[in-house]
């Protein structure tokens, strides 16, 4: 984009305005600190998640177990340490899938117009009937609980949200007058959709991508929650909830702070998501 | 005429939905890998192993898998329209027997949230919406945070704190009235917030507008005005967004069953889920989207009686 698309300023760029907020740094500090987690958990832990200790099982926080100790008396916090792989890794493949599936089905319809856009368009509108979490319940009776099938119930979940919005970026820059300039120019089809189309289609999406990895998360340790993900040996985060429902009228720490760092973490994505928003310049929701 | 023309092409849309969804959950229960008599078999004896055409004869009999595709589909559809959602793999009855008696209880959760959601999203709107830096701070911080919070743990930390440490209510409520005080909130307090941020930006608008000057240069007091004039306009887009968080509603309301143990459709479901009984799944899903569209076309008839500029037609 070429200076003269920014709006103009009533004064001039101020240095504060390039650092961010106290909000954008506090999410970017958590958004790290679970990058490292998930890269590296012996980093942040010299605990073992999964070393059992029969002598400390159920224990409350403290300084030595600041989450406090599962059944097993595993430390709460190395395993929401160490889980923070499989979050992670759930919620980005699940909103890499979705927009994979959303990217294919809005630029087809977009692109071809007329009786394949109606179609498109339909389904679309079909699919939006399903709550999520419903659409994703369907996919894992057809293929049986297991880490793939969470990815991909999590991914056509939210596919649809995201391939209206795609149509409607792309039918948005398609009206664009660089478009019409480099068909004056006599460039061909396929270049000018590569070179012009489908880069600024996609650009403001890239909040929403951020926003939508938060939300696949939030969606996939509910499905986990519910004992439909990831079973609970693993450390994933919902499945730790899951593993500490039998216990939640003795041991509270077991679902309120493995939840408190979904939330956290979702909140901060999100943040971060809403950020990017603005400085990219505004993308329809 | 014309008004009951634009009713009809809104209703006949709805319906197309409804059987293009149907067509969706019939062809999801063809998307099974394998054989479906075989994998009833396996399900129904706890053995996995290969059943001989004798022994699958009977259950592709009563299930007619043996048609072709298309007369499974219209027989299908055709007892939709009776009612019949197909027979259930694990329990052998009905998919509408198993889930009409669990409809109710999740239909009044749902719709009391829905309520309290409201009340707590009005009552904030009218309290906080520039009444001063620190309030309105206050209020659109507590709806940003809220909104984003997760129903399962909602649900847990009022469990914890309010059944389990402060013993005011419940850890298994049942359906009774004290008993889906929590449940109700926790379903609530997330949409609450969320309906609260829409309603905010649009009463901060409407409050600029001439005629609420106007309103109170006749004398009108403060709260006369936000309540007679500007609510009016500031709740049309949430109303929108109800349609739409119904669905959200059902989704958190299974989330929610769940973790108070509260009968309804979310307990069957995961159930169900959990034994891959395909026709029930289906079938409450297909339920549940079609709740949610008649939901959606009574919220666009509404919103027209509420917004009588759009019931003369004029866009």
């Amino acid at each position: 984009m070429s200076a003269l698309s920014w709006p103009l300023r009533a004064r001039a760029w101020a240095w504060r305005d390039r650092l961010p907020s106290l909000g954008t740094t506090l999410s970017l500090l958590v958004v790290g600190f679970v990058v490292i987690a998930a890269i590296a958990p012996a980093l942040l832990t010299d605990r073992s998640p999964t070393a059992i200790d029969l002598t400390s099982t159920l224990l409350p926080p403290s300084w030595q177990h600041p989450f406090g100790t599962d059944d097993a008396g595993r430390d709460l916090l190395t395993r929401v340490i160490y889980g923070s792989r499989l979050s992670l890794g759930i919620g980005i493949g699940a909103t890499a899938l979705a927009f994979l599936i959303a990217t294919v089905l809005g630029f087809a319809a977009a692109l071809s117009g007329g009786a394949v856009d109606a179609v498109i368009t339909r389904v679309i509108e079909v699919a939006f009937a399903f709550p999520a979490l419903l659409l994703g319940l369907l996919v894992i009776t057809i293929r049986g609980p297991s880490l793939a099938t969470e990815i991909i119930a999590v991914g056509i979940g939210s596919a649809p949200g995201y391939a209206r919005m795609v149509r409607g970026q792309v039918l948005a820059v398609r009206q664009a007058g660089f478009m019409e300039a480099a068909a004056a120019l006599g460039h061909r089809r396929l270049p000018i959709w590569r070179r012009h189309l489908f880069p600024n289609a996609m650009r403001p999406l890239v909040a929403v991508v951020t926003l939508g990895i938060g939300q696949s998360i939030v969606w996939a340790s509910g499905l986990s929650f519910l004992g439909l993900g990831v079973p609970p040996p693993s450390p994933e985060w919902g499945a730790l909830l899951d593993a500490g429902r039998l216990h939640i009228t003795t041991s509270w720490w077991l679902e309120i702070l493995p939840g408190l760092v979904i939330v956290l973490v979702a909140l901060s994505v999100t943040a971060l998501g809403r950020t990017l928003q603005n400085r990219l310049g505004g993308a329809s929701r | 005429m014309n008004q009951v023309w634009r009713i009809a092409v809104k209703v006949a849309a709805s319906v197309a939905v409804i059987v293009a969804a149907a067509s969706v959950t019939f062809f999801a229960q063809l998307a099974v890998p394998g054989d479906r008599a075989t994998a009833l078999m396996n399900l129904q004896t706890g053995q996995e192993k290969l059943w001989t055409a004798q022994e699958l004869a009977p259950l592709n009999e009563r299930f007619g898998f043996d048609d072709p595709i298309l007369l499974q589909y219209l027989h299908y559809l055709g007892g939709l329209f009776q009612g019949d959602l197909g027979t259930s793999y694990t329990q052998k009855r009905p998919v509408a027997d198993v889930i009409g008696g669990q409809l109710p209880p999740s239909l009044i959760l749902t719709v009391a949230a829905l309520v309290v959601a409201w009340l707590l999203a009005l009552g904030m709107t009218l309290l906080t919406v520039r009444r001063g830096r620190f309030l309105s701070g206050l209020g659109s911080a507590w709806e940003a945070l809220t909104a984003s919070l997760p129903h399962y743990w909602v649900g847990v930390v009022l469990l914890v704190v309010f059944a389990v440490q402060l013993r005011m209510f419940p850890i298994i409520g049942g359906t009774s009235a004290w008993g889906s005080v929590l449940p109700v909130l926790t379903l609530a307090i997330p949409l609450a917030g969320f309906l609260g941020q829409v309603t905010r930006d649009e009463f901060v608008q409407v409050l600029r507008q001439p005629f609420v000057t106007t309103a109170r240069s006749r004398g009108m007091s403060d709260l006369g005005v936000r309540v007679r004039h500007v609510l009016r306009h500031a709740v049309l887009p949430a109303i929108t967004l109800s349609g739409w968080a119904l669905g959200a509603l059902v989704s958190g309301a299974v989330i929610t069953e769940n973790i108070f143990g509260r009968p309804g459709i979310g307990q069957v479901l995961v159930t169900a889920v959990n034994t891959r009984d395909l026709p029930t799944v289906s079938g409450i899903v297909l339920v549940v989207a079609a709740v949610y569209v008649v939901a959606n076309l009574l919220v666009d008839l509404a919103y027209a009686a509420i917004d009588p500029r759009l019931a003369r037609g004029a866009r």
